[in-house]
């Protein structure tokens, strides 16, 4: 994922719309909802007409035309820089809405009426509660819900996984998605959504920005910038009578200078850039956010309730050993089983012979074998063998009445094993050789590997995981205690999701989950961050405050850390762009005295050349460090897992004790570089 | 150097006691003078006919704290104008002339103390025990009692009672000031300070001139002044005379009268969160709740979260006082040059029976804990000794008056967590709440006022004639005189720079308004943040939470005070003190 993403961080195409979007945002009625940058603009306009008319407010020297235009010109391209940051974070959301349209396009629609007949319609005309005919072959008009029908459904589109699904009416496969292609069969679909407000539709707007809000954190945070601006508003205004009173006639331009240095501009430059672009991280993980409030909440995450299928597990029983009964040779029964599982592709005739062969079974096939598949009415598979012998694998029963048939005898023990692998929570499967019961295969359901990982990972940071499963308690627990999760429920009934989260919730714990059926919607809903698989039905998306659109459940635990850089992003640049504060102040305090008290020059700690180019430094550093912190906003700050302590520490080094130093250095070269430029133009 | 560090030491094993007593006032649990002061505690309820059980909401508490305060600053008023009658006035006082009194009022209604008239010639002793020193009690039991409802808020126990402000502000006055008051008055007769009602003393001195001796009820006075952190002398100069202040021991006494509550806040506080927590975790089902974790010492003494709150201020104010110290022990080279031996430091202004070092922490105390007594004179402080104290009353939250200055540095602990919070990725909580918009709102606000007031007001004295009249000592000293008035005023500390011609229309009226402003807005503001927190319902605490009941959280909380406060008030020290000192030693 990261790979895609730094390769596509500036296309010739994003950057042209985003040169352009910087400029159109110079609108003040736009430039007023982001009050820092606002402020800087104003500051501009100001400035601006001080070039026209130096002496307008007052002001004597003439020679200050050029200062003020330079001043100027580095303010507007401050704010230039500002709108740039959030057209890039845009533009990239807009690219991916873009391809999303393509798929949006018009179709045709075959509409069924009451009658089953047909009419061809455009799909802009189709209304909830209408029922459409798709064929192989054509696109699904708009969302719905199968009601007929099973039919193999090509979802690129949307989930850019070219591997069809299946759709079938009823259960959790019922959901289509408009945009989609039928690829065989047919289905029968009624539509659950109004034109324009499909999922698609909403995914555009998502994706686009269109009908995005500041979320409550992004509102906190904004009021505390722009309560420091305020601050330095009173600072700057005072400045100039106090100033005027120890005999320092300052130039309004230079005190435009200093506030626009002091006020966050870093920060408030980039602020709803690192928003947009956190929602585009999770966009391009292909995970759909409805909101950014969703985003954020998942930094908080204190509990995660994952499904033991599909999440922790395969869902599919794995060979996990080979039980042989007394009197048989394992390895005897190591060979039977490989020998029945040669041609057996489900899943645990496949990790059958993975196991047989990794234990050192090599038989291979006799010539002129007969394979016979698993069926319902068997319940086993097998090989007859050219020589006569017959080997079969199968449900403990029906193994034993097979070799009873054949005038074999139960071995004692069999009963014995089959029960103590069914109470692990394992499903036994029989292996017999003619008449002759060789031993049990335990089959297992296996942990993802890096599960358990995963989890210790989420619990440094404080992250308790709860496992939800069908099974009964002791397989549950076996399971709970190989994945390491914290707790489970056992016999898990929708209901108890539910009362789950309620109960971590009082505790003011926020609650993530993952779900897909219709019956995990209100747990969906109750969940601070519910997360559904694109899969899933309707009900269960709509509930949901996002969407997976991989349906792969285990993508929550990235979400979550997702949510957490976001916020990372926004502390970390916030602290940032304040710390900055101290070596802009070393730069233009004594600049701005040391006419009057030439002593105050000892401040000059950096040894700057003139005072114009101390001041013209500061605000230059000022306006390029937006522009330089970009691809961080954008990629935001790298995250490690790691105690809350130890994070604090290590940020606060880089940005905090980093954001001191660098505007020291930087301040000083761009020094070095400005000077003698200066000199020549005469400032 | 050795004195300072004893009196710390001695300091903070006196401040736990008195914390622990401060806490049980606070949180109404049993102490050993219950059965004698609940019955006076009853007979006022019963006369004033208050029902102190009855909880008030944010809002009510501080309409209640205002209200009561308004009565109080119109009755004070009314005195102050007639005072001129003849009872209690040996020494025939006039009438204080309105713009003063609408000062005096003011200032002694807010705690702040700031004295634009002499109290020898100024007041009769009638205005000095029913305005000065009653004031002094009331205003500082409305500081504590504002403290008590705000811990009670953010500790949470409860959705909307932040307790009674009436019986608050009784026991706080019949527990606390006044059972302190006594000893410490004795203590101060002990060393020798005045308390009669007789007329002024007039004596022929060795060369044969008379002189009058001001004198009255001091010593009531002195002790409560220090105690409530008010600051107002008796006399004009205030602790620096021997008739407040005579001793090494009175100094002591009045040193530690004013640093015990401040810094006793803070444990209440700690405690306080303390069981706020604990009663919500045993509220949880036992399966649920952390294992019990055992508490250090310290966080034992302080509570934890007063402990980091402690440190940080204690931090603020070894810096400070190590700088204080440091610069008058350089002394002056302007008069080195004439030829004065600077070997004693800068002895200018200082009583010899104190010395540089006692006047530096003296000067340190009283402003850190914004009470405005002052041992010497502030005026001839060197530039960046004076600095010190500037600084402090800009910063407001170096322990701080009568609790608001914990109030304040929660404040600044919002502001710290709120960052911090962000960079351990979660968003911002603290003590267990949440910090969302309208609490930052809120801060910010309060946070806005105390610049505003000070730079404003400043910029406005010397930008017009009126306020230019005023300042005795133009260029960079000029400069420190008027943000010194200000800063003290704003931060309701009453420390006069003096050298400040300040008994005029323009400085009665402005740092009467600075004064007002500067106690209430806050106080309103701070409340409205508790009763917000206190309506949230609890977090999670887990591994990422950020911990602030750390060393390393108390440090990042020094940096905050200082990031924000040094830039805002950088520009204009740098013009001040700082351009002074350089001016100096240049």
């Amino acid at each position: 994922m990261s790979k895609k993403q730094s390769k596509k961080l500036l296309t010739p195409e994003i950057l042209k719309q985003a040169l352009l979007g910087a400029v159109k945002k110079l609108d003040p009625r736009y430039m007023i909802k982001n009050p820092v940058m606002f402020v800087v603009e104003v500051g501009f306009f100001i400035t601006l007409l001080l070039t026209i008319v130096p002496g307008l407010f007052g002001e004597t020297d003439s020679s200050l035309r050029t200062y003020n235009l330079i001043v100027s010109v580095i303010l507007l391209v401050t704010v230039l820089f500002a709108n740039f940051a959030e057209s890039v974070a845009e533009g990239r959301g807009k690219a991916q809405a873009a391809s999303l349209k393509k798929t949006q396009k018009d179709t045709v629609a075959h509409r069924l009426d009451e009658h089953g007949d047909e009419t061809i319609v455009s799909s802009s005309e189709l209304k909830k509660g209408d029922v459409v005919m798709v064929t192989a072959g054509e696109v699904i008009p708009s969302d719905g819900e199968v009601i007929e029908g099973i039919a193999s459904v090509d979802e690129s589109a949307i989930t850019g996984e070219s591997a069809p699904v299946v759709r079938e009416s009823g259960g959790d496969f019922c959901s289509v998605t408009g945009g989609t292609t039928v690829v065989s069969d047919w289905l029968k679909i009624r539509i659950t959504s109004d034109p324009g407000n499909s999922f698609l539709d909403r995914m555009i707007a998502l994706v686009e920005g269109a009908s995005r809000k500041k979320t409550p954190n992004e509102i906190a945070l904004s009021t505390l910038l722009i309560s420091l601006t305020i601050i330095f508003l009173i600072v700057i205004v005072t400045l100039y009578p106090i100033g005027k009173y120890c005999g320092v006639q300052l130039p309004l331009s230079t005190l435009i200078a200093l506030m626009v240095c002091l006020i966050p501009t870093t920060i408030g430059g980039l602020l709803s850039a690192i928003g947009i672009a956190g929602m585009d991280r999770v966009t391009r993980f292909n995970v759909i956010a409805m909101s950014g409030k969703a985003v954020e909440a998942c930094g908080d995450v204190d509990t995660m309730i994952l499904d033991k299928t599909g999440t922790i597990t395969f869902g599919n029983r794995l060979a996990a050993d080979f039980l042989p009964v007394d009197g048989a040779d394992r390895s005897e029964l190591i060979r039977c089983a490989a020998l029945t599982s040669l041609h057996d592709d489900t899943p645990e005739g496949k990790s059958t012979l993975d196991l047989a062969r990794r234990m050192g079974d090599c038989s291979q096939e006799a010539p002129g074998s007969t394979f016979l598949d698993f069926t319902a009415q068997t319940r086993m598979s097998g090989v007859d063998l050219p020589d006569g012998r017959a080997v079969r694998k199968g449900a403990a029963d029906a193994i034993e009445q097979y070799a009873r048939a054949q005038g074999g005898s139960i071995p004692s023990d069999l009963h014995t094993i089959v029960e103590q692998v069914s109470s692990l929570g394992g499903t036994p499967l029989a292996v017999c050789e003619n008449d002759k019961i060789l031993g049990v295969i335990y089959l297992k359901d296996t942990v993802k590997p890096g599960m358990a990982e995963r989890f210790e990972r989420l619990r440094a940071i404080g992250i308790k995981t709860i496992m939800c499963t069908g099974d009964n308690p002791l397989t549950a627990a076996t399971i709970a205690k190989e994945a390491g999760v914290d707790g489970f429920i056992a016999e898990c009934k929708p209901e108890d999701k539910i009362h789950v989260i309620k109960q971590e919730q009082a505790e003011g714990k926020i609650v993530a989950m993952t779900g897909d059926g219709t019956n995990d919607a209100p747990a969906l809903a109750q969940a601070n961050v519910g997360l559904a698989m694109n899969s899933g039905t309707t009900a269960a998306k709509e509930a949901a405050n996002m969407v997976d659109l991989d349906s792969d459940p285990t993508k929550i635990l990235e979400v979550v850390e997702i949510g957490k850089q976001l916020l990372i992003t926004r502390g970390s640049l916030t602290t940032f762009s304040i710390a900055n504060d101290i070596a802009k102040y070393f730069a233009i305090i004594p600049a701005m005295f040391m006419a009057a008290v030439p002593q105050l020059g000892v401040l000059n700690i950096m040894g700057l050349a003139t005072q114009n180019s101390a001041i013209l430094s500061a605000l230059i550093f000022n306006a390029i460090i937006i522009p330089c912190l970009i691809p961080l906003a954008m990629k935001g700050v790298k995250y490690r897992p790691m105690s809350s302590g130890k994070l604090l520490g290590r940020n606060m080094l880089i940005y905090g004790l980093g954001g001191v130093i660098a505007p020291f250095v930087g301040i000083k070269l761009i020094d070095l570089l400005i000077a003698p430029i200066l000199v020549l133009l005469g400032i | 150097m050795l004195q300072l560090v004893l009196t710390g030491v001695l300091y903070l094993i006196l401040v736990i006691p008195v914390g622990r007593y401060l806490y049980h006032i606070a949180a109404g649990k049993h102490t050993f003078a219950d059965p004698v002061l609940d019955r006076i505690d009853d007979v006022i309820y019963k006369i004033v006919g208050v029902d102190p059980h009855r909880g008030m909401n944010w809002r009510q508490y501080a309409l209640a704290l205002i209200g009561t305060n308004a009565v109080m600053i119109a009755i004070g008023y009314l005195i102050l104008r007639i005072q001129s009658i003849g009872i209690f006035n040996p020494n025939h006082i006039g009438s204080m002339e309105p713009s003063l009194a609408f000062n005096t009022i003011i200032s002694f209604m807010t705690n702040t103390n700031l004295q634009h008239y002499s109290g020898e010639s100024g007041l009769s002793y009638l205005s000095q025990m029913l305005v000065i020193t009653f004031m002094m009690f009331v205003s500082a039991a409305s500081g504590y009692a504002a403290c008590v409802a705000f811990i009670r808020g953010v500790a949470g126990k409860t959705k909307d009672n932040v307790g009674n402000f009436f019986s608050d502000l009784v026991r706080i006055t019949t527990r606390v000031l006044l059972p302190f008051s006594l000893v410490g008055g004795l203590l101060l007769v002990w060393q020798g300070v005045p308390q009669t009602f007789s007329e002024n003393i007039v004596v022929e001195t060795l060369e044969g001139t008379f002189q009058v001796l001001a004198t009255g009820p001091v010593a009531a006075l002195e002790i409560i002044k220090h105690l409530g952190t008010n600051g107002g002398g008796f006399f004009g100069a205030n602790s620096s005379t021997p008739m407040e202040n005579p001793t090494i021991l009175s100094n002591l006494i009045e040193l530690y009268s004013m640093m015990l509550l401040p810094g006793a806040c803070v444990i209440t506080f700690g405690k306080m969160v303390g069981d706020g927590r604990r009663t919500h975790q045993e509220s949880k089902k036992p399966e649920h709740a952390l294992p019990a974790h055992r508490e250090g010492m310290t966080a034992r003494l302080f509570g934890a979260e007063g402990r980091s709150i402690f440190l940080a201020m204690s931090v603020l104010f070894v810096i400070g006082l190590s700088l204080c110290f440091w610069a008058e022990s350089q002394g002056n080279p302007a008069l080195a040059e004439a030829g004065l031996s600077q070997s004693m430091g800068s002895m200018e202004g200082k009583e010899v029976r104190f010395g540089v070092a006692q006047s530096a922490l003296f000067t340190t105390v009283t402003t850190s804990f914004t009470t405005g007594t002052i041992n010497n004179m502030h005026d001839t402080l060197t530039p960046l000794g004076g600095l010190v104290p500037l600084l402090h009353m800009m910063l407001n939250c170096v322990f701080g008056g009568k609790g608001v200055g914990l109030m304040n540095i929660i404040l600044y602990a919002i502001l710290a967590v709120f960052i911090c919070g962000l960079m351990v990725g979660r968003t911002p909580e603290y003590l267990g709440k949440k910090i969302e918009g309208r609490e930052m709102k809120l801060t910010a606000l309060a946070i806005i006022i105390h610049p505003l007031l000070i730079l404003a007001f400043s910029a406005l004295a010397v930008a017009t004639s009126a306020g230019q009249a005023g300042i005795t000592n133009p260029g960079f000293h000029g400069l420190t005189q008027v943000l010194y008035e200000y800063a003290s005023s704003a931060a309701n500390n009453g420390s006069g720079f003096e050298g400040l011609a300040d008994n005029t229309y323009f400085w009665n009226i402005t740092t009467g308004l600075v004064m007002f402003l500067g106690r209430y807005l806050p106080i309103v503001l701070q409340l409205a943040i508790a009763g917000s927190l206190m309506k949230k319902s609890y977090v999670n605490e887990s591994a990422g939470t950020l911990q602030t009941s750390t060393v390393s959280f108390s440090v990042i909380l020094v940096f905050v005070v200082y990031i924000f406060a040094a830039l805002t008030f950088f520009p204009a020290l740098a013009l001040g003190p700082i351009a002074e000192h350089l001016t100096l030693w240049g």
